[in-house]
């Protein structure tokens, strides 16, 4: 079923949008990631331009969020205040993120950093789920179990000036902190058109100390907002937002979000982590892979 | 100056050719191609008529070659080179005026109907285009880049060559398909034909094709441009919508 995609310039098949949005959506639901690290490369490999695919898949990345979000809101497991620092901090991130694609695009760099923004990212945090994941699987199985690192924050976290206090995270720390936090996966929400809940986590638990419990919902929370912010900035400079394109990739995920959170239900956490991190280490192999090897085009045409 | 050009190039081939010469007739199956949901690409004829000013077709057959090209781009060719093990952009060069969109039929192969500065001059030939550099890059780098623009479109359906597919019917008629490929841009494109004889262009004859976007496409488009804000907010609106639709349905069921 081919479909003309009214900003991307160019037909595609309807059926292998929505399902590659149902395959992201159901890794989603399962692993409580937004999928946008997923959705940006497939769509770049189908031939979809890099700028419109990552304009539209933020917008997939807000559509799978917000379920979990007022779930989150109900229970009471989203620090607002944490959340709205990071927003804040996410929204100037996002406009140092215009910036900077602008001045890549006009180097004609853009498509190499945000390849090798996708190796660096994708292959340490993978790698370092993977390592944590499986030494959980070989305590469980050997029956001893792990020493629980002490949760405190991060040393230079504690350096910064001024302190608010987090009631719901339990922290006492200066916002500036999560604001930087927040800047910084702003930008790269911009650039690379994820959500950045896979940076944010380990970030907030590893480098704030965070209480465990608030934060997959402060992280969504954050996550739904910048996206909102991205998806505008999109439209609003580079243009490139293609709502087709955006509905399809959202039927499918959407869909696929709410098959994904009942076999999550199912499976056993720490083995779910382990597949988690397995998909994010082939997705950065294959993004090395790219960068190594000659690629299919030598050339490539700019537009002024 | 291309417009120009093109608007004097029956005149250009008149005082060479004389007064008792052959006129050309053409035409185009569509004036206009609209882009809808399901464009996926289209296929245009171009077909016309020779008239013979003795209305006698001569002994020996003319050829006829047809042109169909998209709007100009000033653009920004990258070449990827690998530098410390990664493929990077290193290269690039600038060209003022490359077609979007190039597709010619001939009734035989090129180079046997015209020589190579005649098919310079009417850019016959997807090496003979003149993409007009802006960048200063020697000669043989322009030539790289020239072949691996021609390439890229090629296979992106946006650059045709077909020789041999001009059909001559008693050597008056003529017709010829070219595909136009899902990835066109919109705006005015061209259909040039060109009557030749003996390594010569006896008559040339231009028509103008529109390829616009049509209802919901063209909307879309101009949302995107004019209304930048809306068209950001329809986009947030319809993703929260659905993801809080699908939710509410899920704890339902």
């Amino acid at each position: 079923m081919d479909l003309y995609l009214p900003i991307a310039n160019l037909s595609v098949n309807a059926l292998v949008i929505i399902g590659l949005g149902g395959v992201v959506g159901l890794l989603s639901g399962m692993f409580g990631v937004g999928g946008g690290f997923l959705t940006t490369p497939l769509l770049i490999f189908y031939g979809i331009p890099p700028t419109v695919a990552a304009a539209s898949a933020a917008s997939q990345v807000t559509g799978a969020s917000v379920s979990g979000v007022f779930t989150h809101m109900a229970r009471g497991t989203v620090d607002v205040r944490m959340g709205g620092v990071l927003v804040g901090g996410g929204v100037v991130g996002a406009g140092i993120g215009v910036l900077l694609f602008r001045l890549l695009q006009a180097l004609g760099q853009i498509d190499t950093v945000i390849a090798i923004l996708y190796v660096v990212l994708l292959g340490s945090i993978g790698g370092l789920m993977a390592k944590e994941s499986i030494e959980t699987l070989i305590a469980a199985r050997t029956g001893r179990a792990r020493t629980a690192r002490k949760r405190r924050h991060h040393p230079l976290v504690a350096a910064l000036p001024m302190r608010w206090r987090f009631y719901r995270s339990g922290l006492y720390i200066s916002p500036l902190a999560p604001l930087l936090l927040g800047m910084m996966t702003g930008i790269l929400t911009m650039l690379l058109g994820v959500g950045g809940g896979f940076i944010m986590v380990p970030a907030m638990i590893y480098l704030l100390g965070m209480g465990t419990q608030v934060v997959v919902g402060t992280s969504l929370f954050q996550i739904l907002f910048v996206t909102m912010a991205t998806t505008m900035i999109h439209a609003m400079t580079t243009k490139a937002v293609d709502l087709v394109l955006a509905l399809l990739l959202l039927v499918g995920s959407v869909i696929g979000a709410q098959v994904g959170t009942r076999i999550s239900m199912k499976m056993r956490p720490e083995n779910l982590r382990v597949i988690l991190a397995l998909i994010v280490l082939v997705v950065a192999f294959r993004m090395a892979l790219g960068l190594g090897w000659r690629p299919d085009e030598i050339y490539s045409v700019q537009v002024q | 100056m291309k417009r120009l050009f093109r608007a004097l190039l029956p005149l250009l081939a008149w005082p060479l050719t004389g007064a008792a010469e052959p006129m050309l007739v053409p035409d185009v199956s569509q004036r206009e191609v609209e882009i809808r949901y399901s464009f996926s690409g289209a296929e245009l004829l171009l077909f016309g008529a020779i008239v013979y000013p003795d209305g006698r077709a001569p002994d020996k057959p003319a050829d006829i070659v047809v042109v169909l090209k998209g709007p100009e781009q000033s653009i920004t060719m990258r070449e990827k080179q690998k530098v410390a093990g990664i493929w990077v952009n290193a290269a690039s060069a600038r060209f003022r005026s490359a077609p979007s969109y190039y597709a010619m039929a001939s009734s035989r192969p090129i180079d046997a109907i015209v020589d190579d500065r005649t098919a310079a001059i009417y850019e016959l030939g997807l090496d003979k285009l003149q993409l007009s550099p802006a960048s200063l890059n020697a000669n043989a780098e322009l030539e790289r880049f020239q072949a691996g623009l021609a390439d890229l479109r090629h296979r992106y359906g946006l650059f045709v060559e077909r020789p041999g597919a001009v059909e001559i019917t008693d050597g008056v008629l003529y017709q010829a398909r070219l595909p136009l490929s899902a990835r066109v841009i919109v705006g005015p494109y061209t259909a040039e034909t060109f009557l030749v004889q003996d390594g010569r262009v006896v008559a040339a004859a231009v028509r103008d094709i529109t390829i616009r976007k049509s209802g919901f496409e063209q909307f879309m488009a101009d949302a995107a441009s004019d209304w930048p804000f809306a068209y950001g907010m329809v986009a947030i609106i319809m993703a929260c919508a659905m993801g809080w639709a699908a939710g509410s349905i899920a704890r339902r069921l």
